[in-house]
């Protein structure tokens, strides 16, 4: 027999650490404070009184982490710093939501400008990218850890306790349950009807020896255990989350008539857009009655974001940005929550622009007559402008400067971006047999002669705007294991929740028929059972130690 | 004797329970390192400094430049340092570089290509800009953001200077001076 271990009166070994003997439930003295026993009526039934060993070794450094982690009030304490870290993280704006509205978005600048020195600070611990920093990612990663050693630590010894578990208990353990009674002398006949209508109720009967322990519903204790198991997948799924080969993200914005590489495909997809379409609800519709003032109050209520794409993938990808040869996947539409799939990815309709103009047609007239009939027209595309137009009636335009996005800055003409939501032209008009070139600069409202002298002008009659559709690229294998993780942590909850683990035992002691009960949950329904086994023999009810305890308090007060 | 089996039995078992916990940690923390490196990775550019700059072909528009309408490969300019200059004609900070880019050029030709990709959808604006500033290295045009995706570029300018082996030696985002440029180009150029 080892030194660290505890020998019973019923001549049970068991373990250090051990508070109420695995065998005959008697107390084992000098380890009471472990659960809090000292001085109290009831024993605490916390994993059946088994040794957790965590709370006994303290040997080399790997169990030194072990019991860090094991213990229960450690994973608490992480938790609350957990909490209060992401507290702080809420105080002022993370770097990603910083206000379209400030003067200047560097965070640098940023939090000093609105939030003064607390702001300035605050950038400088690096709480602007609070929940991806390292050590709060690290701070999740110990409370997983904490569950998973937790759950192992206290999972295996239960499991030897309730398998271990004898029929033939210590008075000393029964007496301090909290459903106790001392029958006196009780004819074997009595007991055996009890023993019969227990089975009846679905327990499970031990006789050993005459000794009785009737028991019911014991998976329930593993609710718990399987609660964490399924917490710790889903833990884990939020991991293989952040490699890009389970899990990726991104945003692709695509004109209509354009040809795009998809994102985060490693240039191996393109997407085209064909067309995109937004259908609103129309007031007038029969259909639409109900809704019409909801509508006409409104405005405008959409119906339908649509896209029309065709997704080709290169077909030889030698070299990145090489002419490659496209191969056709898919052809198909994006609608608002009818993603489109292909090769694992799926793309969303997440969201459009129509602030772009597609072509713009300009008629050619006299400056003198300028409500007159148009001399000739050209029509430019806003995406790639050809260098020269000649109209049908023999005029030639030249595209001598383009913006896209016009705008004035510092006396000059520029274009802020590449997209044409502000298109502007200067253009270059040679007239039919002539060789007197005239400048014009043409815009939305926009029409200046450059000389003065023009002897014509340029007028837009025409135009053509475009959308331009915003979708959402996704690839996303770790759904499944949340779903998994969560079906069998709801699994372990029902589990613990619903079914509860009832103990009744019968000994025959020298003191009399000792009748003695334990669950887990619901005391009332475990009394019922007691009570309808009892029924018609001279086993005597058992009492309600905790209530009678209770009471005795509440009279000690007044 | 029976003594002695007991000793054995617990020596077992604590080894037991020793490798047991140790393999558990080792799983554990192996999990929450994989998780800090992904994290670190996540904010770092998918091209490094040392790393060997990944190849592209694009299609020259410069006027200027005899080679207009011909591909242009980043593998055929080895044992020369290349600028790769990320631009767009809208942008101003490019655009008040070019000038400096245009200047050195002519020094450095034989030992450094420059390779203007630009980013604008339109070839017009970019020819109009080139005859502008009569730049006469080659510039390559981007038509679908193929490139600019390829080395993750966010911010323009963006400027990557490869050596004559390939590999990547700086990452500069945002604007050069004609001083850090020729910094730069002195860095690249082939011993």
């Amino acid at each position: 027999m080892g030194v660290n271990h505890v020998k019973c009166e019923c001549g049970h070994i068991n373990p250090e650490g051990t508070v109420l003997c695995e065998a005959c439930g008697k107390p084992i003295e000098k380890n009471q404070h472990i659960d809090g026993n000292e001085g109290k009526k009831l024993l605490n039934m916390r994993y059946d009184g088994a040794s957790r060993r965590s709370q006994t070794y303290n040997q080399s450094i790997v169990d030194k982490i072990w019991n860090f982690f094991s213990s229960v009030r450690n994973g608490v304490i992480l938790i609350v710093i957990a909490l209060l870290a992401s507290g702080i993280g809420t105080i002022f704006p993370q770097e990603m939501y910083i206000p379209e509205e400030a003067a200047d978005r560097n965070p640098a600048v940023f939090y000093e400008d609105w939030y003064g020195i607390f702001g300035k600070i605050y950038y400088q611990l690096g709480l602007h990218n609070l929940y991806s920093s390292w050590w709060y990612m690290l701070l999740i990663a110990l409370i997983g850890v904490s569950l998973v050693i937790c759950s192992i630590d206290r999972f295996v010894p239960l499991r030897r306790a309730l398998k271990m578990q004898k029929p033939k208990r210590h008075y000393t353990f029964l007496s301090r349950q909290r459903l106790f009674s001392n029958s006196g002398d009780v004819s074997e006949e009595d007991k055996k009807k009890v023993v019969e209508r227990l089975k009846k109720k679905r327990y499970k009967i031990t006789d050993e020896n005459g000794y009785i322990l009737a028991e019911k519903n014991r998976f329930s204790r593993w609710g718990p255990y399987v609660n964490h198991i399924g917490l710790i997948i889903v833990l884990l799924a939020a991991l293989v989350r952040m490699s890009p080969i389970m899990f990726l993200d991104d945003y692709v914005w695509v004109r209509e008539g354009e040809e795009k590489v998809i994102p985060s495909t490693d240039g191996e997809y393109f997407i085209e857009n064909k067309k995109f379409t937004l259908e609103t609800y129309d007031a007038e519709d029969e259909e639409n009655e109900k809704f019409k003032d909801a509508i006409e109050e409104q405005g405008m209520i959409e119906k339908n974001y649509q896209t029309d794409a065709v997704i080709y993938k290169a077909k030889d990808k030698e070299v990145v940005g090489e002419e490659e040869e496209l191969e056709k996947v898919k052809e198909g539409s994006l609608q608002m929550n009818k993603p489109m799939k292909f090769g694992g990815y799926t793309l969303y309709q997440s969201g459009y622009q129509e602030n772009e103009f597609s072509d713009m047609t300009f008629g050619i007239y006299e400056t003198d007559d300028e409500d007159g009939d148009s001399l000739g027209e050209v029509t430019i595309d806003t995406l790639e402008p050809d260098t020269t137009y000649e109209t049908d009636s023999g005029f030639e335009v030249e595209v001598v400067q383009y913006y896209p996005e016009y705008e004035m800055k510092d006396g000059e003409p520029r274009s802020v971006s590449k997209f044409p939501r502000n298109p502007a032209f200067v253009l270059e008009v040679t007239p039919p047999d002539s060789d007197e070139e005239e400048l014009s600069f043409v815009g939305i409202g926009k029409n200046i002669d450059a000389t003065g002298e023009n002897d014509y002008k340029m007028k837009i009659k025409d135009y053509n705007q475009r959308f331009v559709s915003g979708i959402t690229v996704r690839k996303d294998y770790t759904i499944p294991f949340f779903i998994i993780g969560a079906a069998i942590f709801l699994i372990g909850v029902m589990q613990g929740m619903y079914w509860y683990h009832r103990r009744i035992w019968i000994n025959p002691d020298k003191k009399g028929m000792l009748l003695a009960a334990h669950t887990n949950k619901n005391w009332f329904g475990i009394k019922k059972d007691i009570e309808y086994a009892i029924e018609g023999t001279s086993f005597e009810m058992v009492t309600d130690q905790e209530e009678e305890k209770e009471m005795e308090d509440d009279n000690r007060e007044v | 004797m029976r003594v002695d089996e007991a000793k054995h039995k617990k020596r077992n078992k604590k080894k037991k329970r020793y490798i047991f916990r140790f393999s558990i940690l080792v799983v554990l923390v192996g999990a929450i390192t994989y998780a800090l490196i992904q994290n670190y990775n996540k904010d770092k550019d998918i091209h490094e400094e040392g790393d060997q700059a990944p190849n592209f072909e694009l299609t020259q528009v410069s006027e200027n430049h005899d080679d207009a309408g011909e591909p242009l490969r980043l593998s055929d300019l080895e044992g020369k340092g290349v600028m790769l200059n990320f631009w767009a004609t809208y942008c101003e900070p490019c655009e008040r570089e070019m000038p400096y880019m245009e200047d050195l050029y002519p020094e450095y030709e034989d030992d450094i290509e420059i390779v203007a990709v630009s980013l604008d959808t339109s070839e017009l604006v970019i020819n109009r800009f080139i005859n502008k500033y009569d730049l006469t290295f080659p510039v390559v045009h981007d038509t679908n953001s193929e490139v600019m995706d390829l080395y993750n570029i966010s911010p323009l300018p963006s400027t990557i200077f490869i050596d004559a082996d390939g590999k990547i030696v700086d990452k500069v985002n945002g604007e050069l001076s004609l001083d850090t440029l020729e910094e730069h180009f002195k860095e690249i150029q082939p011993k």
